[in-house]
């Protein structure tokens, strides 16, 4: 029975991919990263210090460079 | 006292009292035979002074003092009192509150949330540490923040088992995480004591509440009293979705701060991790567990904005009280 979802992934407008579970995520380089936590944010915007997880950077771009 | 065994951690002892009232509680608290009727209608005579008893009251709830009988935890005259402190403290926190924040719609509330976080313009702690700071500044600050990271999360996890399934389930989800996903070496508390004991200062619990000024005893004591009462659930999670929005940013600073001034890598650590959970936690504090509190119970709108709202403010009077301190 399901009727509270609870997806796999979530987007997050402006922000992050929300990952729940433990998968492996690539980055632009091709480099493979496993997740290490419960739920994870894969970044969207590119401008992460921490490719390719969200470190909230997204939050100063000005609203038309979020994704 | 009686011996505990092999493997006992001894707890703090009580604290310094800031008054007459918290010295006649602590005194009563101690002895033995003892006499609390005494000091349940006891005025503080300073909001040191209420907020260093309140401290204590609430201490016997997370893990208590070695010289004081954990029997005292539920004693209806320390519960008395504890009532009457917490209610000039809830009462001043909402008199600060200058807005009732701007109410529940469901499509937008995480936008609402976000939007309203930034628009606190409040000081940062953070920018100090990353760019100007000297060292003695900065193991001030840990030392002050010991008094909450050692026991982080603990009182948002008393609104657990007030929650129905889709917020209870999301805040769970969090606080798994905060409490290492099943690795007790990557519990956030534990993180903090290793940085603690790595830059030479003291991973005891409580070890420095004595030198903390009482804007942090705020902090700590509104996150206990939100947590303890099931009437405050929505303040509860209003404030750790505020916690957790003003974190991912000022732990990359700090961590920038502590590499500059070349302190122990372990205490960057802490703060490395929390850049990279805080921004999964933002998104989960905002849009599964407030904005999942607010489908079930949209009554708690008025005070999920005043919990997120003092956590904000008590952060700015903490922040503005030390760069004056340390300006001067
Ligand atoms: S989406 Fe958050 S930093 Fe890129
Ligand atoms: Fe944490
Ligand atoms: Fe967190």
């Amino acid at each position: 029975m399901s009727d509270l979802d609870h997806p796999d992934g979530v987007i997050c407008p402006g922000g992050p991919l929300l990952l729940r579970g433990d998968h492996v995520v690539t980055d632009a380089q091709g480099r493979p990263h496993r997740t290490t936590r419960p739920v994870s944010a894969v970044c969207r915007c590119g401008k992460s210090s921490r490719q390719p997880w969200c470190d909230g950077t997204h939050k100063v771009l000005p609203p038309q460079a979020r994704p | 006292m009686t011996p505990r065994g092999v493997g006992y951690l001894p707890r703090m002892l009580t604290p310094k009292a800031r008054g007459s009232l918290s010295e006649r509680l602590l005194e009563a608290i101690r002895a033995r035979p003892r006499d609390l009727a005494a000091v349940v209608g006891d005025e503080p005579e300073s909001v040191d002074d209420e907020q260093i008893a309140l401290w204590a009251l609430y201490e016997l709830h997370h893990h208590g003092f070695e010289d004081v009988d954990d029997a005292l935890e539920w004693h209806p005259d320390l519960l008395a009192l504890r009532r009457r402190l917490e209610d000039g403290f809830e009462r001043r926190l909402r008199s600060r509150w200058p807005s009732p924040g701007p109410g529940f719609r469901t499509e937008t509330f995480a936008e609402d949330f976000f939007a309203f976080v930034e628009g606190h313009d409040g000081a940062s702690l953070a920018a100090h540490v990353q760019r100007t700071a000297d060292v003695e500044q900065v193991l001030d600050l840990f030392r002050l923040r010991s008094v909450y990271h050692l026991k982080e999360s603990d009182s948002t996890a008393w609104a657990v088992p007030r929650l129905r399934a889709r917020t209870k389930a999301a805040l769970v989800e969090l606080l798994y995480d905060e409490y290492g996903a099943g690795d007790p070496d990557r519990v956030h508390a534990h993180l903090f004591a290793r940085g603690l004991e790595a830059c030479g200062l003291s991973s005891e619990y409580g070890a420095y509440v004595d030198d903390v000024p009482v804007e942090v005893l705020e902090q700590n004591n509104a996150m206990t009293l939100f947590g303890l009462h099931r009437r405050l659930r929505g303040a509860a999670l209003g404030h750790l979705a505020a916690f957790e929005v003003t974190s991912s940013l000022p732990s990359r600073r700090m961590s920038q701060g502590i590499a500059r001034l070349g302190l122990a890598q372990e205490m960057a650590d802490y703060y490395d991790e929390h850049v990279e959970a805080d921004a999964v936690h933002e998104q989960l504090a905002v849009r599964t567990i407030c904005a999942g509190l607010l489908a079930e119970e949209p009554h708690l709108a008025g005070d999920v904005w005043f919990g997120a709202w003092s956590c904000l403010d008590l952060e700015d009077r903490l922040a503005r009280r030390l760069l004056s301190e340390w300006a001067a």
